[in-house]
Parts: C-alpha cells; structure tokens; sequence
C-alpha cells in the first residue's frame, strides 16, 4: 500500500501574525514557518502504518514556492520515503491545489491520500475533500482515529456533536485532527539522511491546471481590538463587577 | 438567480444553526430556497417550511440520507444547483464536511467561514485564527459559501408557510459506511448557543478538577468549554473544544478558568461580549483580552466564586 501525503507550508503556530500597512495580506518576510501542523499528525500516521508493516511507500507533495521544499524534507525526516514539490507562485487556493494533487493521484497511484483537516493560515478546511470530490473517493474528514481493515478504513471522525465513525473503501482521502497521533521529532541522524532522499520538483504550469486565484482578496484588516480590560482583586469584587457594572449575572 | 441554503438538522428537527445560516443567505438575496436532505424527515421539513425568510422548501428523502454522509448529499446538490447563484450552509462539521465536495464538483472555489455579506459577491473572514479580516470578492458564476453561525443573528422561526417541493433522491455512493455516532447528550445549553460559557483549560490538572467548572456552569446555566489542552489531555470529551480547530462562541459572558490563552484558543471565543479570565498567571495571554481578569489561584478563587453565586442566587429568591 502506498500513502501520499500532503503538507503546507505556512506562518508557524506561535507566530503573532501582522497585517502589512499596505493592507494586502499579512507580513510573511523575516517570519518563522513550519508545517501546517495537522499535516503533522497526517505524516505521522503514515509513517506509523508503514512502520506496522501495512503500507510499503510514504511519499511527501507540497504545493508553492520553492522553500515549501523545506517542508517536504521535513517530512523526509521524520519519515517519508520521497517527496515531490509542485512549484507555483502567489496565491493558491484549496480548488487550485486539490487539482494539482488530482494530477499528482492519477500519476503516483496511492492508495490513500492524508492530509491536515485545515491550514492554520487561510482556515479554509476544503482541500480533502475538494479532492476527494475530483477523485470520486470516499472522504473522512477529521479523523482522530484510523484503523485499517484489509481493504477498508475505519475512522473516527470528530464531529461538533462528539464522535462518529464510519467505513471507507480504499482508495480514500482522509483529513487528519490534531489529536490523531503524536507527531514525532525528527532525529539529527534523519535529518541528515533525509538530505539524501530523492525530491522531484515540478512546475504547476506544466501539470495544465490553470490555478489563477477565482476569489480577489480586496483588503486585509486588523480585526477590531478589544477595550483593555481591568484587574480585579478579589472574587467579590468581580462577582459585583458582573453583576452591577456589565450585568451578564 | 436565487439562494440554496442547505439546512442541517437530525430528520426530526432543524439544528439551532440553520437559523442563523439562513439570515446569513437571506442577506445574499432575498429569493432563498432551502433543501433538507435526509431520511423521514417531514416533521424538520415542515419546521424548514415555517421560517418566513424561506420562499421554498425541496425535500429529498431516502434511506442512505439517514447519517448526512457528504458523498450522499453533494450529488443532489449540485443537482439542484443549476437554478441558484449561492450554495449556502453553516461552517460548523457538518457544512465543513459537504461543501467542498459542493464546490469542487461546480468548479467554484468556496469562500469559508464568513462572518458578514457586503454584497451578493463580497464577504468578510477572518484567517490566520482571527488575526487578521480578509475582504474578499467570489468571481466564480456560482458561489458556495459556507458562513460562521455565531456572527449572524438566528432568523424568526415561525409565521412562514413556504411550499414544500419534493425531489428525486441520487444513487447511493457505495464506499462511504456509517458505522455509528456517539453524541454526548446533555442537559445544559449548547455551547454553541449558550448566553454563558465556563471553560477550563490545563490548569485545571485533571478530569475529577473539571468538577468546579461543572459546578460554576450549574450556577450560571451555562455550557461548558475546554481549551485543546485540557481535551488533549483527557479532562473533558472533544465536543467541548473552543478555538480555531473547535467551537467559535460568541456568549454574552465567557469565563475562562485556568487557560493561559493560546491564540489558537482566543480565536474562538474573543468576540464574546464579556470576558472573565481567572489565572495565576498574571502575564498569561488571556488577560489581554478579558474585561476582568483574576490573577489567583483557581484551586482557591473558583470555591470562593461559587459561595459567592450562592450568595447572590439567595438575595435574590
């Protein structure tokens, strides 16, 4: 069995994101970035089916500029056998990405595809389930548990009113949650083995999908800031705040 | 050209959300029509059929529309979308879950978790976990939008009487099993809707500790949150996780309670109009965004709290 996994590059978690003076996106230049980190747990998982012996090939695809390589070597070094990265520039969005990857399914064959459920920058939660649509696959998305059935999945699911699980035939999509797994470290010594790992870059242009962004970002604001708030000393005294100053008990 | 709003409910009755979604559409354009997918689902049709802002309601029943599994739902979809401009539903798991699915079978490309319509093209969402507010403009012919509930008002619910149409159900997708749902039932408000929220985060240390928190949301009829720590911890199941990969609430009053404030966490719950942080940390990152902020010790001051809503709730019996 082989598993492709996708992973993004974005603004690393801790990162206290600003939004450029010129209001047409947030600053990026100078700014830490990481794997979005549910593609973390998306690449363990996949490591941790092949290291149980149920999967022969892990292989690692980005999508974006030429440092999204970094990502993929990250992955490399905790685990994935090779990688792939399809170059493009500017903005992407989840449609344009999921048709890139369609093409990247058609040529590599894998029999599940995992990814995280969402990127932490645009929060658009769609690229899994868009390409499950292109693929006709079955899809199930934030997956806090995988157990694999012969040819079948089982998965837990995530859901706001608690959980569900459901049954997917291979070849699926599977969109990981955070708390799928435990997201590994890579060793010094992976690390260095996985400069040796064989990366192929591809142009987007080249796969003909046209990824021209179908959405115009007209402006990027600062959200509206809170009031500054105020200490209290004691339980009484916020108990009275609450109750005679913004009177919500 | 018209509004599909895609209602969510559990074939007995609408969910709480597919109110607020329908305000969010009805600002679209005002001629919306609503589908209900599902399985003996008459009784949330006729509910569907009640709410004034819905001109029409297309029913679609059959049994493999039981469990909303996306890969039933999006075929009839994108059916019907040949007659609308806007394919609308709530950005909570279920409308996270179908959309795409929508959208990528349209060729249009989503806009995700809006929280205002500037016009039938343009809307606002925020990225980066609330960080920063994107405007942004769908040139697609076809828009599928998906709209975050707690930033639209629930529309009225009853007076209506819109037709009830019925449409033809598509084939099962035969890879896709339901296998079984486990819903935490609960007698308390939902946290998606609740006037209060009670959340504990990791200074909690421990599930048996989420007791305080339980008994501070008994006294305030509230619901109860978590922040992703203490759910990752095992303190509490995940239906109660508020953040940018959780819940997004929007309380009259949020009492945050031993959570240091991530920002992951701030964005799903900074938009709420009051918000109490209790902490021993006084740098602690929830401070910058409570209105009164406690730097005590939860162990001590939460008792202290409770004794002292007791108090109250006795003055005013």
């Amino acid at each position: 069995m082989k598993i492709l996994v996708a992973v993004k590059r974005v603004i690393d978690y801790n990162v206290q994101v600003r939004v450029k003076e010129d209001n047409t996106g947030v600053v990026t230049e100078n700014v830490k970035m990481s794997t979005n980190p549910p593609d973390d747990n998306a690449i363990e998982e996949a490591v941790k089916i092949k290291e149980s012996g149920k999967a022969t090939e892990v292989v690692a695809v980005s999508v974006g500029e030429e440092k999204a390589q970094e990502t993929v070597r990250k992955a490399l070094a905790v685990g994935a056998d090779r990688g792939i990265l399809i170059k493009a520039d500017g903005i992407l969005e989840p449609l344009a990405v999921s048709k890139l990857l369609q093409k990247i399914v058609e040529k590599e064959k894998p029999d599940l595809v995992f990814m995280g459920k969402q990127a932490i920058d645009d929060d658009c939660n769609q690229t899994g389930q868009m390409l499950s649509a292109l693929l006709n696959w079955p899809q199930a998305t934030f997956a806090s548990k995988i157990e694999i059935k012969d040819k079948k999945l089982e998965v837990t699911r995530e859901i706001d009113e608690g959980l569900e699980t459901i049954e997917i035939n291979i070849p699926a999509i599977v969109t990981c949650d955070l708390r799928l797994n435990e997201p590994r470290y890579a060793s010094l010594p992976n690390i260095m083995k996985a400069k040796k790992k064989p990366i192929e870059q591809i142009n987007a242009s080249d796969l003909g999908v046209d990824t021209s962004p179908r959405i115009e970002q007209i402006k990027v604001e600062e959200p509206p800031k809170r009031k500054a708030g105020i200490k209290v000393k004691s339980v009484a005294e916020l108990v009275q705040k609450l109750k005679n100053e913004a009177k919500v008990i | 050209m018209s509004v599909l709003l895609v209602a969510e409910h559990n074939n007995k009755e609408l969910k709480p959300f597919t109110l607020n979604a329908v305000t969010a559409a009805s600002q679209m354009d005002t001629d919306l029509h609503a589908v209900i997918i599902g399985n003996n689902c008459v009784d949330a049709a006729k509910k569907l059929s009640e709410l004034p802002l819905v001109k029409k309601v297309i029913q679609v029943e059959a049994a493999h529309y039981e469990n909303f599994v996306a890969e039933n739902f999006a075929p009839v979809i994108v059916k019907l979308a040949e007659n609308y401009s806007h394919i609308v539903c709530s950005a909570n798991t279920f409308g996270k879950n179908l959309m795409p699915r929508i959208a990528a079978s349209l060729d249009t490309s989503q806009v995700s978790d809006i929280i205002k319509v500037i016009s039938t093209d343009t809307f606002l969402r925020p990225i980066y976990a609330g960080n920063a507010f994107a405007t942004v403009k769908s040139k697609d012919p076809k828009k599928c939008i998906t709209i975050r509930p707690t930033s639209f008002d629930p529309c009225e619910s009853s007076g209506g009487s819109a037709p009830i149409e019925k449409a033809e159900p598509s084939e099962e997708f035969n890879n896709t099993k339901f296998v079984k749902r486990e819903e935490i039932k609960s007698d308390r408000p939902e946290l998606g809707t609740a006037r209060v929220v009670v959340s504990g985060g990791r200074g909690m240390q421990s599930g048996d500790n989420f007791k305080l928190i339980t008994s501070v949301a008994d006294k305030l009829n509230a619901a109860i949150g978590a922040s992703r720590a203490a759910v990752d911890a095992g303190y509490i199941s995940n239906d109660h996780q508020v953040g940018q990969t959780g819940k997004v609430v929007v309380p009259d009053l949020y009492i945050a309670i031993g959570i240091s404030g991530a920002i992951q966490h701030l964005a799903g719950m900074k938009e709420s109009k009051v918000i109490v942080a209790i902490n021993k940390d006084g740098e602690a990152p929830i401070f910058s965004v409570a209105d009164y902020g406690l730097e005590a010790d939860l162990f001590e001051a939460v008792p202290q709290f409770i004794e002292e809503l007791n108090k109250l709730n006795t003055i005013q019996k």
